[in-house]
C-alpha cells in the first residue's frame, strides 16, 4: 500500500474521484490522494437530484484553500442522492473520504463505463508516479 | 499589536476640522432623506495621523521590501510615473472636454499605441480595456466577432493549455465560447499530438501563455502557431508575462493575432488595490479592425513637418464595441508612457534581459536545495517545489509564511496547479544582486530548518503583526464588512490578539 489510502474493494478516475458500484447504483466520492492534495476543504457544490450526468463532465465543485477543482463524472448516470451534509461541514471529506464524506450517489445508465476505470493497485502507482 | 479600527478610537465630541460657516443661502432637503444615525467615527486629527501611519507601517510592499510574487510582476514602479500623471493638463483633463482642447493626451495616448504595437509586432492597439481580464475578453470576444463576420458559426472552442493563467479559461466562458483543456508534455511544453488531435473546424482559436505560468518559453510555439492557424484558427497569446520577451521577440511577428499587455505589470503602472490598470489590446491584420475602441488616431494629417497632426478618438472599423466609459483609465496610459519614453529601446530590451537573468541566477542557486520540476533555462520566473523527500508535513505554505520571518514576501503558492507544491518565483530586474542573494539565503535556511527543527516552520510567521491565520475559517466565515463600532473598552489587547 502507498503513501495514500484506497480502498481495495473501489474503482477510481485519474481525476481523482472513486467510486462504489452496487447493482446499477453507484456511490461516488473523491480519493484521499485528493483531498490530501487539495489540503483544507472549505466548499462543496452538489448537483442536483435527478439531474443527468455524463462520464468525464463536471458535476460539481470542491473548493479548498488551495484551489476549486472540478469534481468529474467517471460514469454516465442520474443522480439519485447527494451528501447535504457537505454543505455545512464539507471538511468531512478530509477526515473521512471514503465513508461519512460519500458526495452522490447515481443510477448507472451503463454499468460497464467502469470496467475502464483503475483498480486500487494501479491508482496507488498512478498516484506514486505524480 | 492589532491596531484599533478607527471605531475603536471614536468618542463623542471628538473633531478634527472645523466647517467653515455657510456662505451661501440654506436650502433645506427633503426631511425623508435626511439620515440622523450615521454612525461616523469621531477622532481627533493626531489620532487620524496616528492610526493611519500606523496601519501603513503593517504594510508590506516593494517599497519596503523583495517582492517576487510569481506572475505578478512585482517591479518598482518609478516615481517619476507618479510626478508625470499628476501634472495638471493630464490630471485635471475633464473626459468631456473636446478634442482640439485635449490634443495633447490624444497625442500621448497615439505615441503609447505605438510603441506598444512596435514591441509586440502588432498593426494596431487599444488601450480601451480596463485590465488584465477586460484585455483577455476583448481579443477572444475580437476573434468571435471575425468567424461570426465571415459567416462561420460552428467555430465554438478554445484551446487552452493547462499552464495558462487561470482567468484564460474564465475568459473563454465569459464570452460564450468552451475552453478546451490540452495537456502538457514533460518538457512542461503544450503537447503537440493532443494540440493537432484537438485542432478541426470547431475551433475558433486558442489561447495561449508565453512565457507560461511554469516560467518557460514554449519550444515549439511556431509549430503550435501553425497548428491552429491550419484547421482555421486564431492566436491569442496571453502577454501577461511580456516582462520576459520585450526587445527580444514580438509576438505579432510570430503569427499571434491578438493579444493582451499588463500596462500595471511590464510598463509599471501602480499594481494592485484592484485597479485602476490598464489591458491594452494588440491585433495584427487580420483582427485590427476589431478591436474595442475607442482609439486615438489620427483624423487629419498635417500638411507641413512644423505642424502637429490632429487627434481625434474613433471607433476602429468593426469595433466589438466599448468596454468601459470614456477612453480607458487614461492615468495608466501618461505612466506607461513615461516609463517607455524614458528607457528607450534599448532600455526597453535591458529590462527583459536582466528579469530573466535575475530568474535564472535564483533558479542555478536553489537547484540543489529544491526540486525544479523543470530544470531548463527560465524566462522570467520559475517554479520549484516546496516539499523535502522524507519530511511529510512540510508544505509550501509553511516554507511561505517562514519567508515572512525572514522580511521577504513570500512567492505565489500552490500555482500553477500542475506542480505539485509550487513556488512560483518571479525576481523582476529591478532588484540587485545582493537582494537576489539574501532571498537565496533565507531559502537555503529555511530547507535546513524544515529538516532540523520543522516546528519552526509550521507556526511561522513570529514576527509579523499575527501569526499564522485561520484560512479554513476565513475562506467559510465570510464576514466582508465592518459590523457595528466595537465596545473597545472591553476587549483587553490580550483578548484580541488571539482573534
Amino acid at each position: 500500500m502507498g503513501k495514500w489510502n484506497t480502498p481495495a474493494d473501489l474503482k477510481y478516475a485519474k481525476t481523482d474521484e472513486w467510486i462504489r458500484i452496487e447493482g446499477d447504483t453507484a456511490t461516488i466520492g473523491i480519493s484521499d490522494y485528493a483531498q490530501d492534495s487539495l489540503n483544507d476543504i472549505v466548499f462543496v457544490e452538489l448537483p442536483e437530484v435527478g439531474a443527468k450526468i455524463a462520464k468525464g463532465e463536471a458535476f460539481g465543485v470542491v473548493e479548498s484553500v488551495k484551489a476549486a477543482s472540478d469534481l468529474s463524472a467517471p460514469v454516465s448516470g442520474t443522480v439519485t442522492g447527494i451528501n447535504s451534509e457537505l454543505e455545512d461541514t464539507p471538511e468531512l471529506i478530509n477526515g473521512d473520504p471514503y465513508g461519512k464524506a460519500w458526495i452522490i450517489k447515481v443510477k448507472l445508465d451503463n454499468a460497464s463505463e467502469a470496467d475502464s476505470l483503475m483498480d486500487s493497485a494501479a491508482y496507488d502507482t498512478y498516484c506514486e508516479n505524480r | 499589536m492589532t491596531e484599533p479600527t478607527i471605531y475603536d478610537i471614536s468618542a463623542p465630541g471628538r473633531r478634527g476640522v472645523l466647517l467653515p460657516d455657510v456662505d451661501v443661502p440654506e436650502t433645506s432637503l427633503p426631511t425623508e432623506l435626511l439620515r440622523t444615525e450615521l454612525n461616523l467615527p469621531e477622532v481627533g486629527e493626531l489620532q487620524v495621523i496616528r492610526h493611519f501611519v500606523n496601519l501603513s507601517k503593517k504594510n508590506y510592499s516593494i517599497d519596503s521590501g523583495f517582492y517576487p510574487l510569481g506572475s505578478c510582476t512585482m517591479k518598482y514602479n518609478p516615481k517619476i510615473n507618479e510626478d508625470m500623471a499628476r501634472l495638471p493638463g493630464f490630471a485635471q483633463l475633464h473626459p468631456l472636454t473636446d478634442e482640439e482642447g485635449s490634443q495633447g493626451a490624444l497625442a500621448l495616448m497615439y505615441q503609447l499605441q505605438e510603441w506598444l504595437a512596435e514591441i509586440s509586432g502588432f498593426k494596431a492597439v487599444s488601450l480601451a480595456p480596463a485590465a488584465g481580464a477586460q484585455g483577455e475578453l476583448a481579443g477572444i470576444l475580437m476573434i468571435r466577432k471575425y468567424h461570426l463576420d465571415r459567416g462561420d458559426r460552428k467555430r465554438t472552442k478554445i484551446l487552452v493549455p493547462n499552464s495558462a493563467h487561470g482567468t484564460n479559461p474564465a475568459t473563454v466562458s465569459m464570452a460564450g465560447l468552451q475552453a478546451v483543456e490540452l495537456p502538457s508534455d514533460e518538457n512542461g511544453d503544450v503537447d503537440l499530438k493532443a494540440l493537432q488531435a484537438a485542432c478541426d473546424d470547431t475551433v475558433a482559436g486558442m489561447m495561449i501563455t508565453v512565457p507560461s505560468t511554469l516560467g518557460l518559453f514554449e519550444s515549439q510555439i511556431l509549430d503550435v502557431i501553425q497548428a491552429v492557424h491550419d484547421c482555421g484558427g486564431l492566436m491569442y497569446m496571453d502577454g501577461a508575462n511580456m516582462n520576459a520577451l520585450m526587445g527580444v521577440v514580438k509576438p505579432g511577428e510570430l503569427g499571434f493575432d491578438v493579444m493582451h499587455y499588463n500596462l500595471h505589470k511590464t510598463f509599471s503602472t501602480p499594481h494592485g488595490g484592484g485597479g485602476p490598470g490598464c489591458g491594452a489590446v494588440g491585433a495584427g491584420e487580420k483582427l485590427k479592425d476589431y478591436l474595442p475602441g475607442p482609439t486615438s488616431q489620427i483624423v487629419e494629417a498635417p500638411t507641413d513637418d512644423e505642424e502637429a497632426p490632429l487627434y481625434g478618438l474613433r471607433a476602429p472599423e468593426k469595433t466589438i464595441g466599448q468596454l468601459k466609459a470614456f477612453q480607458g483609465n487614461f492615468g495608466m496610459h501618461v505612466r506607461a508612457y513615461t516609463y517607455i519614453r524614458i528607457h528607450g529601446d534599448q532600455g526597453i530590451k535591458d529590462i527583459s534581459r536582466h528579469a530573466v537573468l535575475n530568474a535564472n541566477y535564483i533558479r542555478a542557486r536553489l537547484k540543489d536545495t529544491y526540486k525544479i520540476p523543470y530544470p531548463r533555462i527560465c524566462a522570467h520566473e520559475f517554479v520549484l517545489e516546496g516539499h523535502f523527500e522524507g519530511i511529510d508535513d512540510i508544505h509550501a505554505l509553511d516554507i511561505s509564511k517562514r519567508l515572512m520571518d525572514y522580511g521577504i514576501h513570500p512567492p505565489t503558492n500552490y500555482f500553477p496547479l500542475i506542480v505539485p507544491e509550487a513556488l512560483l518565483i518571479e525576481p523582476t530586474e529591478t532588484e540587485a544582486k545582493a537582494t537576489l542573494d539574501e532571498f537565496i539565503d533565507a531559502m537555503k535556511k529555511i530547507a535546513q530548518e524544515a529538516h532540523e527543527n520543522p516546528e519552526l516552520l509550521k507556526t511561522a510567521p513570529h514576527v509579523t503583526p499575527v501569526s499564522r491565520l485561520d484560512e479554513v475559517r476565513a475562506a467559510k466565515q465570510l464576514v466582508l464588512c465592518c459590523g457595528p463600532a466595537l465596545p473597545s473598552l472591553s476587549v483587553t489587547a490580550g483578548e484580541r490578539s488571539g482573534d
